[in-house]
Formats: structure tokens, C-alpha cells, sequence
């Protein structure tokens, strides 16, 4: 399952490839793998460029425990989002409305917890609802009536922002019920004998990496029963390590600290979900279709507008979920919360290898590019960077992600 | 016999990993019509971009020569102020623009930056009467036929006082009546003396109009010919395109005698679609046709005949505005309202424009030939990769597509390879019936050849091929029997034996005169 997350999606077994290469030849295999799929590694090249810099001029703050928790619970909504925004993008659509949207949610959910003391389970339920005939509104009328996405979310945006301050009455409401508040700033209960990490964050670490491992090995054999080319052993192998070595960090620093955010767990849930579900499910490889070549689409018999439909039902499901997160992190609603965030989730999107006019990206690729802005959102905080500053950097590197993506294509192509 | 007024003298490029041309030499006479000619691929594109400087000068090795002088363009302008026009086979007008400023674009008739409307009109109105077009310049583009914005395109080139003119295969989208004006016209330019290098795959149209042919192949030019040369037949010129000779260009079909008594596969009965947009005009009249298994059939019409109209009305509807008719499969009433209830009563269409129709271009070849059928490669919704991707191999062998691997864009396939993977798509889905709509169009002489074998074995395995072409010796090699439309009407039905290109062409351009 967590393959399509940790591996690169379609990987194509290098042609030729006999898996007998020795030393010299197995660095120049990573090399001609690297080359090869330039669009998926260079953005995860980007992310781990930035974490270094910052991580020096820092001085090693950036990747202290106590910061890299910090750094999920501040991003962890842009990335839910953002992992939304990408089906909407590959679907060859966009959404303006789920800043609004988040807000809204926000406000519904004080509403109901603290206004009406509904027990808060019960309002997460209500909330996610709410969210999902948000998104099959604006689905309705942008797949069944045809009106162009961006102004149907666009009128999304002004009227959801509009009910927001209606429900509030441009107040902030608070606090949330205990439960509630832990999805946004709680992190795993901790059990056991007292070692100098978070024992289940650690137990669970260990449970990730190794699920993955066995995932990666039986995809392998499978791929041998099948009598198709399989990566060579040595590469292979070094991926194995690889991402096991990259789990193995987040792990440890995670557990050094208070352990892992809860919101990390509903993260990673969604992650490998969405990743398995565009990478394996036909409602995914449908979705890919109509952003592709939607005429093909319609007479290769994709019921397109029931699809699209249900990508932004999906939107309004996950924008309702992140509108929970901000208003547990924050412990209460705000008229201006997720005020832009629509436009950060577009910007994730598109660092992550989305193309405007649709069926590009994946779902790994929108995490990546969410994980570059918050790193530099965080990092440049550390430095005591102004926001005016950091709107301006923030800028320049969407500029520069699909400014390279595009040189990288016009090189590679005619 | 006038002196050459192009010479390119052993011109060879290279892209990044191929080399495009190798070593190419053309030579051109001051006022003849000279085709170049030469399977997909062969390089004729890439060589005409050379010569109007869309590739510039220093991206090429070897000279060229026009008018005797040595030249070095670094862009197409540059090329257009010595006279060298190309005219692009995707048409590059600007559709809500009118003629007269299409005409104009980037060379406008204006002082200090203000357009000269007056000027603009009375010199467009010229140069449309030099190439024969009667329409108002202010009229859009959008609202004329291809086969006008064809010959506006040409009064374009006109008006940047044209010597030499590329047409890179003018009348691929053009029907025969306005193929033959196009060719004509370029016969009347040839009067002014005007130059012209026309790049075709058409045989006969080479015939008509040209002196000379150049044939390329494989980034080399191999010959050329005169025309007129009662030695250069159509044969001779085909086995210098591929460099074998072509003594089957259809493979060995046994004609299919179909029983008596059992129901036709596929049967569509007194079919009458609308006009999507103008709903009083019938765009297919009260057709009825049928077909049995194992059987190839035909149907030939000019453009307009409402063939594809026919073929895509029955497949899901995805055409026009139904106005009556029924569809019969094995006998039994079937629906096909849309189009996942023809592919479920196992009827295929493969578009006569795969890449806008028939492909996801940025996709790779196994995830496009599991599109119609992915729930075959899965359980549960969940697509089995493995399965998908043996799938995807077995066709690139059996259909031998060209490719590195199943996970290359298809969008990076020549043309003949796409439309092996659009086949192979269709056949996976395991149809009875397959619709094929100019399956051959645009593909080389060799891709077409495999493509006839695969129709032949589709139809020796039992399935029902409904065949529409434009190109009526293929029709007359391939099919069982012929139907031929005209402005939306059934015309005539032929038996392989009856039909011959001139009885079908009869009965094509029957009833034009009469619905007009």
C-alpha cells in the first residue's frame, strides 16, 4: 500500500536493466534513474536543498524535536488541503472556495460544540457533512450545469466567507471541548517503561517502516510472477534503505520529543489513501482521464461529470477536515481563519508537479510541495523574517518550481 | 528548363538523441511544383523548418541557397522577407479574427500604430480574388469552411509577396471538391510564377500538380523524379518511399459469405440525426445498415456524407441531436444511449482523430489502452498494476508498437504507432462490433499495411467490422461490402465484386445537387 507514497509513482523499470552492476555501474544507475524521472525527484531534491540551508543558517533549530512537531501541526492543514487541490487540478479544475470553506466549517463547528454544547464527536460528523454538501453544491453546478470551476468556487469563496462572519457575527467564538482541541495540538497517549523516546510513537515507527519494506518486497516478486523487468537488486536495495533511513528520522525525532501529533496520523492516513486511490482505483485512473483528454475521456465511456462530481464532493469533505484542524489548533473560530489558504493549496499543488491544464500529479508530489512552503514559512520564522518578506520568497519560489519544471520539459522535449 | 531557384545542399540536424536528417539534398527550378514525399517520420517536416528558418541557421549543418544567394535565416521573418512562405498543416489563424485581419496579422496595413481599415479591406478583397474566395473580409474566420481558411491562408502568404510557397499537406482536412480547387489554385500561382514545394502522402495529388517529386527517407533524400516521366507510376514512387517493392499493399483476405437465416451482428435501421447547433438540418437521413460477424463493410462518402456523424450518433449519442431510428444487436433491440451501454453491448468506435478523440496523450501506453476497460484489470475498483502493465506488453508485441517501454507518453508515438494503441485499446474491450473511422489516416505506408493485417485477423476471429474510409482503394482491398453515403443519405450498396472506385464515386456524388 505505502508503496505509492514512498516510491515514486509509475516507476519504470530501467530498460535492459540486468541488476548484475558492481560498484561503479550502481552509482551510475542512480544516477540514470534520477535523470530519468528529473519531474518526480527534483522537487523531493528542492525540499531536502531547503531543509539543509535552513537547517545551517539555523543553526540546527530547524530540526530540533521540539520544531520538526511544530513544523506538522502548523502545515498539517495546507497539506490536507492541498492533497484535495490536487485531484481538482488533475481533474483540470481548480477551487478558490476552500479558504472560505475552512472557515466556515470553523464557525459551524463552535456553533455546534459551543453554543449548542453537541457532544464534539457528533459535531465532527455534522461538520464533515456540512463540508460534503458545501463540495456537491459546487460540483453540481460546475459538472451537471457546466459552469467553469473557477467562478463557481469563486462565488464559493465569497458566499461561504459571507456565512462565516453571518454565524459568528464577526466574533471569535472558543474554547472547543477537549476532544475536539486534541485534533489539532494533541499528540498519542504514551505507555510503557520510561526509555528517552515516545514508546508508541517509536512502536509505531518501527511497524511503518517495516510494512513498508514488506509492501516494497512482494510488490517486487509479484512484478517477477508476472515475467516483467523488475529494478535491478542493488538499486533496489538502496531505495529500501533510503526510505527507510528517511522514516526512520522522522521517527526518532518525533518520539524524542512529545511523540506524534494526532493530526500527523489523520495526515498520513489520507496520504496513503489518496495516494493508493490515484495511483489504483478506477475512480482515480478516471480522474487522470478527463483532466487528460476529456473528450477521449467521454468516449472511452468515463462518466466524467459524475467524476467530477465527486472530486469536488471530496474537496469540500477534506476542506471541512482541515477547518476542524485550524479551529482545534487555534481553540476557537474566526472570522478570518483560512483566510489565503486556498491559494497556498493551489501554490502546494503546483510546486508538486500539477500542470494548469490538468491530468498531471500525484498525490506525494502536492505533500512535497506543501512540506517546501511550510519549511519556509518555518524556517524563515526561525530567522525572524518578516511576512512581508516572506510573502515575497514564498512567491519567488512558486515562480522558480514551475519556472524549472517547465525549462526541465521544453529541454527534454523537441 | 529553368535554372534551380532553391538549392540545399547536404543539410543534416540533430536533436538531443536523434538525427532527424542525415544528409538531405534539394534542389528546386525557378517556377515548378515540386512534392516532397516520404513516409511519417521520414523528415519532410523538420526539412521545410530548416528551409523557413523555424529551426535557425547554426542548428544545422550543410547550406542553402535561394535565388543563388547564400542563406542564413535566424527566424521564420527572416525567411519571409526573401519570399519563403510555409503554410502549416495545422492551420495558424485566429478564429474570431476576421479574414482580413488574419490576413494581415503581424504585417498590418497602419501608420504609427492605428490600423488602416480602409487599406486593410481593399487589399484583402484583392488578394481573396486572386485566390477565388468570394466571402466579405470582415467575416470571421470561425464561420468558413477548412477548406476557405485553406485558401485564406494562401492569400496571407499573397500578401507577403510570396516567390516561394510550402504547403505542408494542404488538403489533409479538405474534402475532394475543395482539395481539387486547392490544387488548381496552386496550378494558377504556378501560372504567376510562383514556386511551390508541397509536402503529400497523396498519390494522385502529386500526380495532378507536381513536376517533380523528391523522395525522403529515414532523414535522407533518395531520389528525385519527374512526374511526367511515364516511368514514375504510383508503385514506383511507393517502394522508393519505403524501399521495398509493394506488390501486396492489402493482406490475403478470404471473402466472407455470410449464412442465410442467422441476424446480422450489428443492424442500425432508418437512422436520422439532427445538427447539434443548426436542428432543422438532417445531418444523417433515414440510414439503414447492417453487419454480420466475420465481415468487413464498408462505407465511403466524401466529407460531409455524414459518415462519422452516423458512426458516433449510434455510439452513445455522442453526436448531434437523435431524431429516430433503432439499433439491433443480434437481432435484438439494444440501447446505446450513451456510451458506456454501447461498450457494454459490445460495441467499439475508434475516432477518425485520436488525438483529440481517441488518446490521453500525456498518459503512458498502458494506462490508455486499459482506459475502456479497466474493471477487466481489477478487483474491486482497485486497478492490479501487474496485470495492467502484462496486458499492455502483450498488445505492444502482438500490435508491434514502437516503443521503449509501456510507460512511454503516447503523445512522444508517431502517428501510425497511436493508432495502434487506440486499437489495441478497443480491443481489449472486447467488443463484437468494431467501428473504425479512417483508421489509417495520416499513418505511413508500412504502419498501414500492419493495421490492415490486424483488421483482417479481428475479422477472421468472428467480430463484425463496420470500416469507414476515405480512401477508396482501401475500401475496395479490405472490405466484404460497400456502402456509399452522400449528404447524409445511403446511396448505394456494393459487393466486393460489383464495386469499383469509379461506380462507388458515382454514387458518392449522387443527390449532392439535389439537397442543396
Amino acid at each position: 500500500m505505502s508503496t505509492d507514497v514512498t516510491a515514486k509513482s509509475p516507476a519504470p523499470a530501467p530498460p535492459g536493466g540486468t541488476g548484475s552492476a558492481s560498484g561503479g555501474g550502481l552509482l551510475h544507475l542512480v544516477l540514470d534513474g534520477l535523470r530519468r524521472n528529473m519531474r518526480q525527484y527534483g522537487m523531493l531534491l528542492a525540499l531536502g536543498l531547503i531543509v539543509a540551508l535552513f537547517a545551517v543558517w539555523t543553526d540546527g533549530d530547524l530540526l530540533l524535536p521540539r520544531n520538526v512537531s511544530n513544523l506538522v501541526l502548523q502545515n498539517s492543514y495546507i497539506l490536507i488541503l492541498a492533497i484535495g487541490m490536487m485531484l481538482v487540478i488533475i481533474a483540470g479544475h481548480i477551487d478558490l472556495s476552500v479558504g472560505s470553506l475552512t472557515a466556515f466549517v470553523g464557525a459551524f463547528a463552535a456553533v455546534l460544540t459551543v453554543q449548542h454544547d453537541i457532544a464534539w464527536p457528533v459535531a465532527v460528523v455534522l461538520c464533515l457533512l456540512a463540508g460534503a454538501v458545501a463540495g456537491a453544491a459546487q460540483g453540481f453546478f460546475i459538472a451537471y450545469l457546466g459552469i467553469p470551476s473557477f467562478i463557481v468556487t469563486l462565488a464559493g469563496m465569497l458566499v461561504f466567507r459571507g456565512i462565516t462572519e453571518i454565524l459568528l457575527e464577526g466574533q471569535t467564538l472558543g474554547p472547543f471541548p477537549d476532544g475536539l482541541q486534541k485534533m489539532g495540538n494533541g499528540f498519542l497517549p504514551e505507555v510503557g517503561p520510561e526509555t528517552n523516546y515516545h514508546n508508541i510513537t517509536l512502536l509505531l515507527g518501527f511497524v511503518l517502516i517495516a510494512f513498508v519494506v514488506l509492501q516494497e518486497l512482494r510488490d517486487r516478486k509479484r512484478q517477477q510472477e508476472f515475467s516483467l523487468d523488475v529494478v535491478p537488486l542493488n538499486l533496489f536495495l538502496l531505495k529500501l534503505v533510503a526510505i527507510a533511513a528517511a522514516l526512520l528520522t522522522v521517527t526518532l525525532l518525533l518520539a524524542s520529543y512529545k511523540g506524534a501529533p494526532i493530526v500527523l496520523l489523520i495526515l498520513g492516513a489520507l496520504v496513503v489513501g489518496y495516494g493508493y486511490l490515484m495511483r489504483n482505483s478506477i475512480f482515480g485512473r478516471h480522474i487522470y482521464a478527463i483532466g487528460g483528454n476529456l473528450p477521449a475521456a467521454k468516449l472511452s465511456g468515463v462518466k466524467d461529470k459524475k467524476v467530477t462530481f465527486l472530486v469536488f464532493l471530496n474537496m469540500g469533505v477534506l476542506a471541512a477536515l482541515a477547518g476542524l484542524a485550524i479551529a482545534a489548533r487555534l481553540n476557537a473560530a474566526s472570522p478570518k481563519a483560512g483566510l489565503n489558504y486556498e491559494l497556498e493549496a493551489i501554490a502546494s499543488a503546483f510546486i508538486g508537479g500539477a500542470s494548469m491544464s490538468g491530468g498531471v500529479g500525484t498525490v506525494l508530489g502536492a505533500i512535497i510541495g506543501g512540506l517546501v512552503l511550510g519549511v519556509l514559512n518555518n524556517g524563515m520564522n526561525l530567522l525572524s523574517v518578516g511576512t512581508d518578506w516572506q510573502q515575497v520568497i514564498k512567491g519567488l519560489a512558486l515562480l522558480a518550481a514551475v519556472g524549472f519544471d517547465v525549462w526541465n520539459k521544453r529541454k527534454s522535449g523537441s | 528548363m529553368a535554372g534551380p531557384v532553391l538549392e540545399m545542399r547536404s543539410i543534416v540536424k540533430t536533436f538531443p538523441g536523434v538525427k532527424a536528417l542525415s544528409d538531405v539534398t534539394l534542389t528546386v527550378r525557378q517556377g515548378e511544383v515540386h512534392a516532397i514525399c516520404g513516409e511519417n517520420g521520414a523528415g519532410k517536416s523538420t526539412l521545410m523548418k530548416v528551409l523557413s528558418g523555424v529551426h535557425p541557421h547554426g542548428s544545422y549543418e550543410g547550406e542553402i541557397l535561394f535565388e543563388g544567394e547564400l542563406c542564413r535565416f535566424k527566424d521564420i521573418r527572416a525567411s519571409e522577407q526573401h519570399g519563403i512562405v510555409i503554410i502549416h498543416q495545422e492551420l495558424a489563424l485566429v478564429p474570431f479574427l476576421s479574414i482580413a485581419e488574419n490576413i494581415f496579422l503581424g504585417n498590418e496595413h497602419a501608420t504609427r500604430g492605428l490600423i488602416n481599415w480602409n487599406e486593410t479591406l481593399r487589399h484583402a478583397t484583392e488578394l481573396l480574388r486572386r485566390v477565388g474566395l468570394t466571402d466579405h473580409p470582415e467575416t470571421r474566420v470561425a464561420d468558413i469552411g477548412v477548406g476557405k481558411q485553406q485558401l485564406v491562408e494562401i492569400a496571407k502568404a499573397l500578401s507577403k509577396k510570396v516567390k516561394l510557397l510550402i504547403l505542408d499537406e494542404p488538403t489533409a482536412a479538405l474534402n475532394d471538391e475543395d482539395s481539387d480547387k486547392l490544387l488548381d489554385l496552386i496550378l494558377e500561382l504556378k501560372n504567376q510564377g510562383i514556386t511551390s514545394i508541397i509536402i503529400s502522402h497523396k498519390l494522385n495529388e502529386i500526380r495532378k500538380v507536381a513536376d517533380s517529386v523528391t523522395i525522403i527517407r529515414d532523414g535522407r533524400s533518395i531520389e528525385t523524379l519527374d512526374v511526367k516521366d511515364p516511368g514514375t507510376t504510383e508503385d514506383r514512387i511507393i517502394s522508393g518511399m519505403v524501399g521495398r517493392d509493394l506488390d501486396h499493399r492489402f493482406p490475403e483476405r478470404t471473402p466472407h459469405h455470410p449464412e442465410e437465416g442467422t441476424a446480422p451482428a450489428l443492424e442500425i435501421r432508418g437512422w436520422t440525426v439532427h445538427h447539434p447547433i443548426d436542428q432543422q438540418r438532417k445531418v444523417v437521413d433515414d440510414v439503414s445498415i447492417n453487419v454480420r460477424r466475420g465481415e468487413i463493410v464498408g462505407i465511403a462518402g466524401l466529407m460531409g456524407a455524414g459518415r462519422t456523424e452516423l458512426a458516433m450518433s449510434v455510439f452513445g449519442r455522442t453526436y448531434g441531436r437523435y431524431a429516430g431510428g433503432t439499433v439491433l444487436k443480434d437481432g435484438r433491440e439494444i440501447r446505446t444511449k450513451t456510451v458506456a451501454e454501447a461498450v457494454a453491448n459490445g460495441i467499439a468506435y475508434v475516432t477518425e482523430d485520436r488525438k483529440h478523440y481517441g488518446l490521453n496523450l500525456i498518459d503512458t501506453i498502458n494506462r490508455n489502452i486499459s482506459l475502456t476497460a479497466l474493471a477487466k484489470v481489477a478487483k474491486r475498483g482497485v486497478v492490479d498494476e501487474h496485470e495492467e502493465r502484462q496486458v499492455a506488453e502483450r498488445f505492444r508485441k502482438s500490435m508491434n508498437i514502437k516503443a521503449p517501454t509501456v510507460f512511454e507518453p503516447v503523445g512522444k508515438l508517431s502517428g501510425g504507432n497511436q493508432q495502434k494503441v487506440v486499437l489495441s485499446k478497443w480491443i481489449f474491450a472486447g467488443p463484437d462490433v468494431l467501428i473504425l473511422d479512417e483508421p489509417t489516416r495520416g499513418i505511413d505506408v508500412g504502419a498501414k499495411y500492419e493495421i490492415y493485417t490486424v483488421i483482417d485477423k479481428l475479422a477472421a476471429e468472428g467480430k463484425a467490422v463496420v470500416f469507414i474510409s476515405s480512401e477508396l482503394p482501401e475500401l475496395l482491398g479490405m472490405c466484404d461490402r460497400i456502402y456509399t453515403m452522400a449528404a447524409g443519405r445511403l446511396t448505394g450498396e456494393f459487393s466486393r465484386a460489383e464495386a469499383s472506385q469509379e461506380s462507388l464515386m458515382r454514387q458518392m456524388t449522387k443527390d449532392k445537387e439535389v439537397t442543396r
